[in-house]
């Protein structure tokens, strides 16, 4: 049986600050080594300030993904040089001395499977390494430390995985997860980051490191497991090692010199006392971590009355959901999600388009509301949707700049019935005697009408006149 | 100019309009010209500190808010970052290594008006309790400059005994205030864990050390502490003490308190003359009132072997940033790859820090670290316990600072058993947090002794108030410059 384990890495991208300093979380924004301070650069004499925000965030997702939470934790130093480390060791947390870190075991279900989580830790990201020169030769490296410092969370499961489809689905969940709470923005390029370890059924575990992205992460599980399926197919050995994902070719490579056994002394960090999370901080952060996407979507259904699966892709993504929070009432919770799954997923279905959208909560219930009012039909509010998120301006003023809004004035619309009832004798005779045959006539107003008619209108006002 | 007075003394002078900020400040620097070639007390002189002399006496007279030191020259460790100044730590690797920022006490001072006279030579990364681990050369105690002035404060103490200064800002981690305190005869203290923030002092062993002032009385370090103790947001590990002023009550007496002897600190090898101080002291405070006992600390005995153990673990760990690629001294990285160059950048700390790091890089090490370092976290937790429920029954503790005279320079500086082994008396304040000081208390065939008390955590106002009551005990020679 194949076995799979992650090591997920994962920044606090929404935070303010930095894990031990005021530098800005947000490190992408700056210059290179311009988000930097004695503190992040490990300057003689600073010390780590803990960011009592992380540690919050850092426990909503453990407690998010199930994992015990101890009532007091404790930060160690990892120990081993890097020129990405500013004071050669990482702090870091480790519960090799007791469950100190700020999550223990939990589980969450991906589909009918249960994931393990053995624990959730929080620790600093180091700095970012950039290699310049052709060749080996001349290679030099450079270092940028605006990241060093920021934190990050790693959550690190069992090998419960038995295929790359179990982990992208886990993955999804995650992503997800750690989306609605607020507290990372996964699509961040270097926001996610993974070890994986693989290994088959009689073969050895293999770990592949460097794995920059959720998308390369199952990329890397499926290579590694062919790679290792075709080596176990020609009878050839295994070997237990660590391997490195080649994110330009895509594949696993073998780390060519053997990593020594490092020892990382590890040892508790003075500099930060223990921080107590007791029940009564437990109880608190609980209440203030946001709906999970689970629950989320079982409102949906049985309040709303929303389909399944309109409710399942709603729910599981933050930024619609957060959308519909604001824009629902009882009334028009139904309209709006079918305005938001069917037309306006299509209208930003990338990252660019949808912070280049212009979209509010106001635009969707004003336009659910005037559908619901019959004041805009269905197929004008498409074209309405497409305008407000291009340009961000008022419904009432789109839809007379493009001239959208129904044909509700009963004067207008009876002219046009009646050059309808003259134009179509035989159809105005059927329709007395079926009154089905009406529905071709409502449908030769709307084509007078462009689609604008008050459908509702039309009806009674062409019944009226052939009876 | 009268440079020999106390710092309480100085700003009285200053107020009175007795003296200048300039004056003084000017008459110091001629002295510390004078007599430093031959003490070696500082390792850079603060060139501006006429100028800002001149600034503090003209804010004085304009009649505008003037901060309590009123320009009171101070010597600092030169392993606390003050801005744009040099911070060598007494290591070739920081050589050049200019800080860009203040340390919290440097920056409390700083408001106060005080005046930093110059970096105190120290030993390298203050590993060592003679100065003679400076890179660049020992300092000498004023009282015989054939002998070392102790450790690593070496520079502080000289400074202050020699009147180089007022007072001075030295760290201890294992006895680095108090031990060049009792060998120069000047008050050194050693206040609870957390009490002044360690911001901006470059780390030796975080987890025990404290900066602690070294004055030439009692009163005048409960004057330093009321302006940089207290809560710091930038370390973590201060505590509130709630704006405490030390100096208020520090007359109140040893009338009814009960210290207790420290049995594990007069044992044998104790010099003879530094048993006749202790027991003299003890009967001074039994003449105030206080009542005295002997009480055993268990631990003791495996006390130095906890602390080597712990200070190392941490000095392998709080050092590896010195690699030389952000900061230090010139060299260049051309044709190296990282784990070479890493081997040739660290050449340059000197042999007790290089030492240490061997040390600190095997005890806690997978395999090992169960047969050390893990015991001596033990041996720590143990004698806390056992100092905690002392402080149960007493008030205080007093024992001698150091088991032993000074020293001559060279004399033990090739055998670091019997260097580390000086600190026995001294390691025990770091280990449990406790606060401790050294108050000079004889002088014995010309060279000083100082007794120590210690209190419980957050006692440190109590344990002024006796070391205060000590020092009145006892007059002393002047010391022989």
């Amino acid at each position: 049986m194949t076995k799979i384990g992650l090591e997920i890495h994962c920044q606090l991208t929404n935070l303010e600050s930095k894990l031990f300093c005021s530098c800005k979380a947000n490190y992408r924004q700056f210059e290179i080594n311009e988000n930097i301070c004695p503190v992040c650069m490990g300057l003689p004499g600073s010390l780590p300030r803990l960011n009592q925000d992380a540690v919050k965030k850092a426990t909503m997702i453990a407690m998010a993904l199930n994992c015990s939470t101890p009532e007091k934790i404790a930060f160690f130093r990892k120990n081993y040089f890097y020129p990405d480390l500013p004071k050669n060791f990482q702090i870091t947390q480790l519960n090799i001395y007791g469950d100190t870190s700020v999550g223990g075991t939990g589980s969450i279900m991906v589909g009918d499977k249960k994931i393990r989580i053995t624990r959730i830790q929080l620790e600093e990201d180091p700095g970012r390494l950039i290699y310049e020169g052709s060749s080996s030769k001349n290679q030099i490296t450079l270092v940028d430390y605006n990241r060093a410092g920021t934190p990050l969370v790693e959550i690190v499961t069992e090998p419960d995985f038995e295929s790359p489809k179990q982990v992208r689905e886990f993955l999804n969940i995650l992503s997800d997860l750690l989306e609605n709470l607020g507290v990372s923005d996964p699509s961040l390029e270097g926001a996610m980051r993974a070890d994986a370890n693989v290994s088959i059924e009689g073969g050895k575990k293999v770990e592949i490191k460097n794995i920059g992205s959720f998308h390369d992460l199952e990329k890397a599980v499926h290579f590694e497991i062919t790679r290792q399926e075709s080596l176990h197919s020609r009878a050839i050995e295994i070997a237990q090692e660590t391997r490195h994902w080649d994110d330009k070719r895509k594949i696993t490579i073998s780390s060519r010199s053997k990593e020594e056994a490092l020892d990382y002394r590890y040892f508790l960090e003075g500099d930060i006392p223990w921080v107590t999370i007791d029940p009564t901080i437990q109880e608190k952060l609980k209440s203030q971590m946001p709906e999970s996407i689970s629950s989320k979507k079982e409102r949906y259904v049985s309040k709303y009355n929303i389909p399944n699966q309109v409710a399942d892709v709603l729910s599981s993504d933050k930024f619609y959901s957060d959308l519909f929070e604001d824009s629902h009432t009882e009334s028009n919770a139904k309209e709006i999600a079918n305005i938001i799954t069917t037309d306006l997923m299509g209208l930003v279905d990338t990252r660019e388009k949808r912070e280049a959208s212009k979209i509010t909560s106001t635009h969707l219930r004003d336009l659910a509301n005037a559908i619901q009012a019959g004041k805009i039909s269905r197929n004008s509010a498409k074209n309405a949707l497409y305008e407000i998120v291009k340009t961000g301006k008022d419904l009432s003023q789109v839809m007379s700049d493009l001239d959208l809004g129904n044909v509700s004035d009963e004067s207008e619309l009876l002219t046009i019935i009646k050059d309808v009832i003259s134009e179509e004798p035989q159809a105005v005779q059927q329709a007395k005697s079926n009154p089905q045959t009406i529905n071709y006539l409502v449908g030769k107003v709307m084509q007078k009408t462009k689609g604008k008619a008050d459908p509702k209108l039309t009806l009674d006002l062409l019944k009226k006149q052939i009876e | 100019m009268n440079l020999k007075i106390s710092a309480l003394s100085y700003v009285q002078e200053v107020q009175n309009g007795n003296i200048s900020a300039e004056d003084f400040t000017a008459a110091t620097l001629e002295h510390i010209h004078n007599i430093d070639e031959k003490l070696h007390a500082f390792l850079s002189v603060n060139d501006n500190a006429i100028n800002q002399a001149r600034d503090i006496d003209k804010k004085i007279k304009s009649g505008k808010k003037v901060g309590a030191c009123f320009g009171m020259p101070i010597s600092i460790k030169d392993n606390m970052c003050i801005k744009d100044s040099k911070t060598t730590c007494a290591s070739k690797m920081l050589e050049n290594f200019v800080a860009p920022y203040d340390a919290t006490v440097i920056s409390k001072l700083k408001e106060q008006d005080a005046i930093f006279i110059g970096k105190a030579n120290m030993d390298e990364f203050a590993m060592g309790l003679t100065t003679e681990f400076s890179a660049y050369g020992p300092s000498k105690n004023p009282w015989n400059v054939d002998y070392t002035p102790g450790g690593s404060s070496g520079g502080s103490a000289v400074s202050v005994s020699a009147f180089e200064c007022v007072a001075s800002l030295g760290s201890d981690t294992g006895g680095s205030v108090r031990n060049p305190a009792s060998f120069c005869s000047t008050v050194g203290y050693k206040p609870t864990y957390g009490l002044i923030s360690r911001y901006g002092l470059i780390s030796y062993a975080n987890s025990i050390e404290q900066i602690g002032p070294v004055t030439r009385t009692v009163k005048d370090t409960a004057f330093l502490l009321n302006m940089i103790t207290g809560l710091d947001p930038n370390d973590n590990t201060t505590v509130d003490n709630k704006n405490e002023d030390y100096l208020l009550g520090i007359d109140s007496g040893v009338e009814g308190k009960k210290i207790g002897i420290i049995k594990e600190m007069m044992a044998e090898g104790t010099d003879p003359a530094v048993v006749s101080a202790t027991n003299d002291a003890i009967s001074k405070l039994e003449g105030l009132g206080a009542i005295c006992e002997e009480v055993s600390l268990d631990m003791v005995k495996y006390s130095v072997a906890a602390y080597y153990t712990i200070t190392a673990t941490e000095a392998g760990s709080n050092l590896a940033r010195y690699d030389n690629l952000r900061y230090g001294y010139d060299f260049s990285l051309e044709g190296y790859e990282f784990n070479s160059y890493i081997q040739k950048a660290r050449k340059n700390f000197g042999p007790e820090v290089t030492r240490r790091m061997i040390i600190g890089g095997f005890v806690p090490s997978a395999g090992h670290a169960g047969k050390y370092f893990l015991k001596a976290l033990k041996v720590k937790s143990k004698l806390t316990k056992e100092i905690n429920d002392a402080f149960k029954k007493y008030d205080l503790l007093i024992a001698p600072t150091v088991p032993i005279l000074p020293f001559k320079l060279g004399e033990k500086i090739d055998d670091p058993v019997a260097l580390f082994l000086v600190d026995i008396n001294t390691v025990t304040a770091n280990l449990t947090g406790k606060p401790a000081i050294s108050v000079p208390f004889a002088v014995s065939n010309g060279l000083p002794i100082g007794i120590q008390l210690l209190a419980d955590s957050n006692n440190d106002k109590i344990l002024l108030q006796a070391a205060n009551a000590l020092e009145q005990t006892v007059k002393l020679p002047e010391v022989p410059i």
